[in-house]
C-alpha cells in the first residue's frame, strides 16, 4: 500500500486526535479499536482528546531514521493526557536536556516527515512544553 | 451586521536578531535597525510551514468563537508560501479543525495581500447570507535571498478570522479595495526566492496604494484619522506603516497596538492581519479601528471595524498575539537558521 493511502486512513486520528469511547464501559481507546478490550462490547463514539497533558516517560533519539536526522536529537514521549489516555508522539520546540517528568504540555499540529522533495508532506500531532 | 466572531494568531518560538544576519553579509546592523525600524523576526521551526501555523491560528479563533466547526461553510487561506506548488492547503486545515466535508476551501496568492484577500471573501460570503460561518487565515513562512534587504525582516506567523453574523466581535462597517498593476515585486514559478524593485517598492507601489485605499474608505465613510482608536497597516518593516501613517494624519499611539514588525518582522500575508488580532486582543467596546492591507502587484484592501460590547467575553479565551511574541522565544544564530530555513544544500 502507498505511504499517502496510510497516511490518508489514519487522518482523522493525526489531525483531530479521534478516539473511540466505549458504549458499555465508557473506556476511550487511542488509536480506536474494534473491540473494547476491557468489557468487549463494539459499539464506540467518537471523541476528541484533550489538547494538554505531562509527559509521563520520554526518550532521547540520536541515531534517527533518515528522514528525521535533520532533526536529531529529539524526544519521543509518552504524554498523558488530562482524561488519563496515553499519547506517544515526538516533543517538539525544546531541546532533550530541558525535559522532565510531569512536564505540562501542549499537542500542537505539526509536520511529521515529508515523502521526498516531490512527495506528500505527512503533518499530525506533537507536544510543546508550556513553559507560562 | 457581519463581522468577526472569533480571531486568532499564531508564531513560532524561534527569532533570529538583525545583527546575527548583519554580522554574516558584513552589513551594518544599526542603518536597518534604525533606518527600517526592525530589531528581530521569527523563523518557523523545520515542522512548521503555513499549514501547521493555520491549524494553529484557526484553533485559536475557534476557541473564542465557541461555534461547532460544522457550521464553517468556507475555509480561506492567503499566503505565498503554500507548502505544495498543487494541493490545497485549505482542505488540509479544514480537516484538522474539524470543518470537512460540507465546506468550500480555496488558497489565495497576492504577495502580501492574500490574507485580507481571503477576509474579503469571506465577509462577503457571510454578508450575502450563504453560510453561516466563513474562515479566513493569513500565513507565511516568508522567503527572502540571502543577504538580501528582505532577509533582515521575512518572517513567519498567521492569523485567523471567523466571520459571521451572530455574537459578533468586531463589525464590519465599511470596505474598500484599491488595486493596479504595478511590478514592484514578484517571484516566477520555480524561483525560490521573490525579487522586488528596490526604491520603486515605496512611492508608487506602498505608499500610493495604501493612501489610495486608506482615504477613499476614510470618504465613503465619512470617519476621519481621530475617529479610530487604533490603525493597522500593512508592515514590510517598522518604518513605511509610521511614515503612511503620518501622511495621512494619523498620531504614533494609533499604529502602536498593531505595529508587530519591529519585534516579529514581516509575516506577509499574515502581516497587517496579525497586527489587527494585537489590535483586538485589547479592543473595547465602541471602538472603531481601520486597517489597510498591502500586496505587491499591487493592491490595497481596506476595511473599518467597530467593536461590540461582546469582545471583552472571548479575549481572554485564547493565547493573546503579544504572548506569543513575547513569552517562550529563543534566539538562534545564522547557521540554526540556515538549517531550518532549508538554505543549505545538502547530499543526495
Amino acid at each position: 500500500m502507498s505511504t499517502s493511502a496510510r497516511y490518508w486512513r489514519e487522518i482523522p486520528q493525526r489531525y483531530r486526535l479521534e478516539a473511540g469511547k466505549c458504549s458499555g464501559c465508557g473506556a476511550i481507546w487511542f488509536p480506536p479499536r474494534l473491540v473494547c478490550k476491557e468489557c468487549g462490547k463494539r459499539e464506540f463514539e467518537v471523541v476528541n482528546l484533550p489538547d494538554r497533558g505531562k509527559v509521563q516517560t520520554f526518550t532521547v533519539i540520536r541515531v534517527p531514521p533518515s528522514e528525521f536526522c535533520d532533526q536529531a536529537p529529539y524526544a519521543l514521549g509518552v504524554i498523558e493526557l488530562e482524561n488519563g489516555v496515553l499519547l506517544q508522539c515526538q516533543i517538539a520546540d525544546c531541546s532533550p536536556d530541558e525535559l522532565s517528568v510531569g512536564m505540562p504540555v501542549r499537542i500542537e499540529f505539526r509536520k511529521i516527515k515529508e515523502e521526498g522533495e516531490a512527495g506528500i508532506i505527512c503533518y499530525g500531532y506533537k507536544a510543546v512544553p508550556v513553559r507560562e | 451586521m457581519a463581522g468577526i466572531v472569533g480571531y486568532g494568531a499564531y508564531a513560532p518560538r524561534y527569532r533570529i536578531k538583525v545583527e546575527e544576519i548583519a554580522k554574516v553579509w558584513g552589513t551594518d546592523a544599526e542603518s536597518y535597525k534604525r533606518g527600517l525600524r526592525l530589531e528581530e523576526k521569527s523563523v518557523p521551526g523545520l515542522d512548521q510551514d503555513v499549514i501547521t501555523m493555520s491549524v494553529e491560528a484557526a484553533r485559536n479563533a475557534l476557541k473564542r468563537a465557541r461555534i461547532d466547526p460544522k457550521k464553517i461553510g468556507a475555509v480561506y487561506i492567503g499566503s505565498e508560501s503554500h507548502p505544495y506548488a498543487v494541493k490545497p492547503s485549505g482542505t488540509v486545515v479544514g480537516e484538522a479543525i474539524g470543518a470537512t466535508p460540507d465546506v468550500h476551501c480555496a488558497d489565495f496568492e497576492f504577495a502580501c495581500k492574500a490574507g485580507t484577500e481571503g477576509m474579503f471573501v469571506a465577509l462577503g460570503l457571510i454578508e450575502a447570507g450563504k453560510m453561516e460561518y466563513a474562515l479566513a487565515i493569513g500565513a507565511d513562512t516568508s522567503q527572502g535571498a540571502p543577504s538580501d534587504a528582505l532577509e533582515y525582516s521575512t518572517a513567519a506567523g498567521a492569523a485567523a478570522f471567523i466571520f459571521g453574523t451572530k455574537d459578533v466581535i468586531a463589525e464590519v462597517t465599511h470596505t474598500f479595495s484599491y488595486m493596479t498593476d504595478t511590478p514592484d515585486f514578484w517571484r516566477r514559478e520555480y524561483m525560490h526566492y521573490p525579487r522586488h524593485a528596490g526604491r520603486f517598492t515605496g512611492a508608487p507601489a506602498y505608499f500610493k496604494h495604501i493612501k489610495g485605499a486608506a482615504k477613499a474608505i476614510m470618504e465613503i465613510s465619512g470617519k476621519k484619522p481621530e475617529d479610530f482608536a487604533h490603525v493597522v497597516f500593512h508592515q514590510p518593516n517598522g518604518k513605511f506603516p509610521t511614515t503612511v501613517g503620518k501622511q495621512l494624519g494619523f498620531k504614533p499611539q494609533q499604529l502602536e497596538t498593531g505595529l508587530l514588525c519591529p519585534r516579529l518582522g514581516n509575516t506577509y500575508s499574515g502581516s497587517s492581519p496579525m497586527g489587527l488580532t494585537a489590535v483586538l486582543d485589547v479592543a473595547k467596546p465602541g471602538e472603531e479601528i481601520l486597517m489597510v492591507s498591502y500586496g505587491s502587484g499591487a493592491g490595497s484592501d481596506a476595511f473599518i471595524y467597530r467593536i461590540t460590547e461582546k469582545i471583552t467575553e472571548v479575549q481572554g479565551l485564547a493565547p493573546k498575539t503579544t504572548d506569543y511574541l513575547d513569552r517562550n522565544k529563543v534566539y538562534i544564530d545564522y547557521g540554526t537558521y540556515a538549517k531550518l530555513r532549508k538554505k543549505i544544500r545538502m547530499g543526495e
